[in-house]
């Protein structure tokens, strides 16, 4: 009896072959960096999965940024990722991320890449420059709207940012009204420029101290990418990562140490910029998936 | 306790002394926020709907309700009675309670009613069950296509849509999750 899964999981082959192809073409260079790793970078919300005496990185980020300090300068990886607890709709405990790196650049030149990859993407899993997704047309192409969170809060939750997070409806307001207004847009849709504290590893906006460059890339009400423009300051990403871990003990969450050859080796980065996008959402997006169950071979459930 | 962790549809919860389950659930996590546990809660007594918003480390009290195997005995018009087939004991519940679930009853049929406290406050019903057409009016002329349906009535009073070839007096089964005609019964 065939797979039920066939078509998806063919044309995720597809769109995986065609990401490589893409970053492959742009003089990245593909890395593979060590799954496991002693400790995760301090972060409020996210909970690793433990692994003998180690973590199972919740992203690459932590090495990928090291070897941009050790001189490279063009870096991609797609890997497993885990993080303890996500499960629903549109999230597994165990995940596939693209990330990629590139010095001398901020955060916008990703949004532009962001723009030719889902394109290119579209193309190689055989559709057109057009997907629907929950009955609402997303319109693939380029120029994307890119809107600050400010404005969003503004237009759409009635309130700013600052006093959202100061009440503690921040989260809350980004899913229910911030997400399905960008979703109607018919476009994907970049939110930029967090609050600082909403963007522990991102630089500070130098004409606005308490905004960071950082956003995160939405199509079809699915949130696909999360972006920096890198903070390369070892004091402040110190700083940062103790706000992070005091976050963490406010919840009752374990707290790791700090990753101090991360923040040593953090002197010597360049400039640059790093973006992490879901690949099962990406192709959830491409073959107009409503769970991100239907687009990998096996669930945790499956596995018994 | 429950954690939020634990929270998915069908969940039965206590929240302030009344028994709630959960109608439907959606994990959202935005960017690098918190978790948040989106829930719409039915309460269990009175039938009314929600939405309420759960974080991790909020904790919950399971309701204390459970599932009986009974048998439907009568009605009165307002209440149905039911007989727990180990006991013997006989349980009511109101018509509002059971809402269309009243339409798919019929003598002795097996339920599990669900009981809050020991007080019954609702049934499951089997997913299908066989009732018999007491009003099905003859077919137009010309109707033969297999896709025509016309109103029918069935013994507990219930209307729905029927293929154009049932006539009264047929046994028809019919889905109790969408209220639906499935087959006619040969018997």
């Amino acid at each position: 009896m065939p797979d039920p899964r066939e078509p998806v999981l063919r044309a995720r082959a597809r769109i995986v072959a065609a990401v490589r192809a893409f970053f492959v073409d742009r003089g990245y260079v593909e890395v593979e960096t060590p799954h496991r790793i002693p400790a995760p970078l301090p972060e409020a919300h996210i909970d690793p999965v433990r692994a003998d005496g180690g973590v199972l990185h919740p992203s690459p980020e932590l090495c990928m940024k090291r070897l941009l300090a050790r001189g490279w300068d063009r870096i991609f990886q797609i890997c497993r990722c885990w993080r303890a607890g996500e499960r629903g709709r549109l999230h597994l405990p165990e995940f596939t991320l693209l990330e990629w790196y590139r010095t001398g650049v901020d955060y916008t030149a990703l949004m532009t890449e962001c723009e030719e990859l889902l394109l290119h993407a579209a193309r190689a899993a055989g559709r057109g420059p057009e997907v629907h997704r929950q009955g609402i047309r997303v319109d693939l192409r380029p120029p994307w709207p890119r809107i600050s969170v400010d404005e969003a809060f503004e237009r759409w939750a009635g309130t700013d940012p600052d006093r959202a997070l100061a009440d503690g409806s921040f989260d809350e307001l980004v899913v229910t009204r911030i997400e399905p207004a960008l979703a109607r847009l018919g476009k994907p849709a970049f939110l930029y420029d967090y609050p600082l504290g909403q963007a522990a590893l991102a630089r500070r906006r130098p004409d606005r101290p308490d905004r960071a460059e950082r956003f995160e890339l939405y199509a079809g009400g699915l949130e696909l990418a999360n972006a920096f423009t890198e903070l390369t300051d070892p004091v402040e990403q110190r700083a940062r990562f103790e706000a992070e871990q005091e976050a963490r003990r406010r919840r009752g969450a374990r707290t790791d140490p700090m990753p101090e050859r991360f923040l040593q080796d953090l002197s010597r980065l360049p400039p640059c910029a790093g973006i992490a996008l879901g690949v099962d959402r990406l192709v959830m997006l491409l073959t107009e998936a409503e769970s991100i169950d239907e687009v990998v071979t096996f669930t945790p459930e499956e596995l018994g | 306790m429950y954690k939020a962790g634990d929270l998915r549809k069908g969940l039965k919860l206590e929240l302030d002394g009344e028994p709630y389950v959960i109608v439907d659930f959606e994990f959202s996590k935005p960017g690098k926020g918190q978790a948040l546990y989106r829930c719409r809660l039915k309460n269990m007594l009175t039938g009314i709907q929600f939405d309420r918003t759960y974080r991790s480390g909020d904790t919950f009290k399971p309701a204390d309700v459970e599932e009986r195997k009974m048998t439907y005995l009568y009605t009165d018009g307002q209440f149905y009675t039911f007989m727990d087939q180990k006991t013997y004991e006989q349980y009511q519940v109101s018509a509002e309670q059971l809402g269309d679930s009243r339409y798919f009853l019929t003598d002795n049929l097996e339920v599990d009613v669900v009981l809050w406290q020991d007080k019954a406050i609702g049934v499951t019903l089997p997913n299908f069950v066989v009732l018999t057409v007491t009003r099905a009016d003859p077919a137009a002329r010309g109707d033969t296509a297999t896709n025509v349906t016309k109103p029918v009535l069935v013994e507990t009073g219930y209307e729905l849509q029927a293929p154009a070839f049932v006539e009264e007096g047929d046994r028809i089964q019919i889905d109790t999750r969408t209220g639906q005609y499935v087959t006619r019964v040969k018997e």
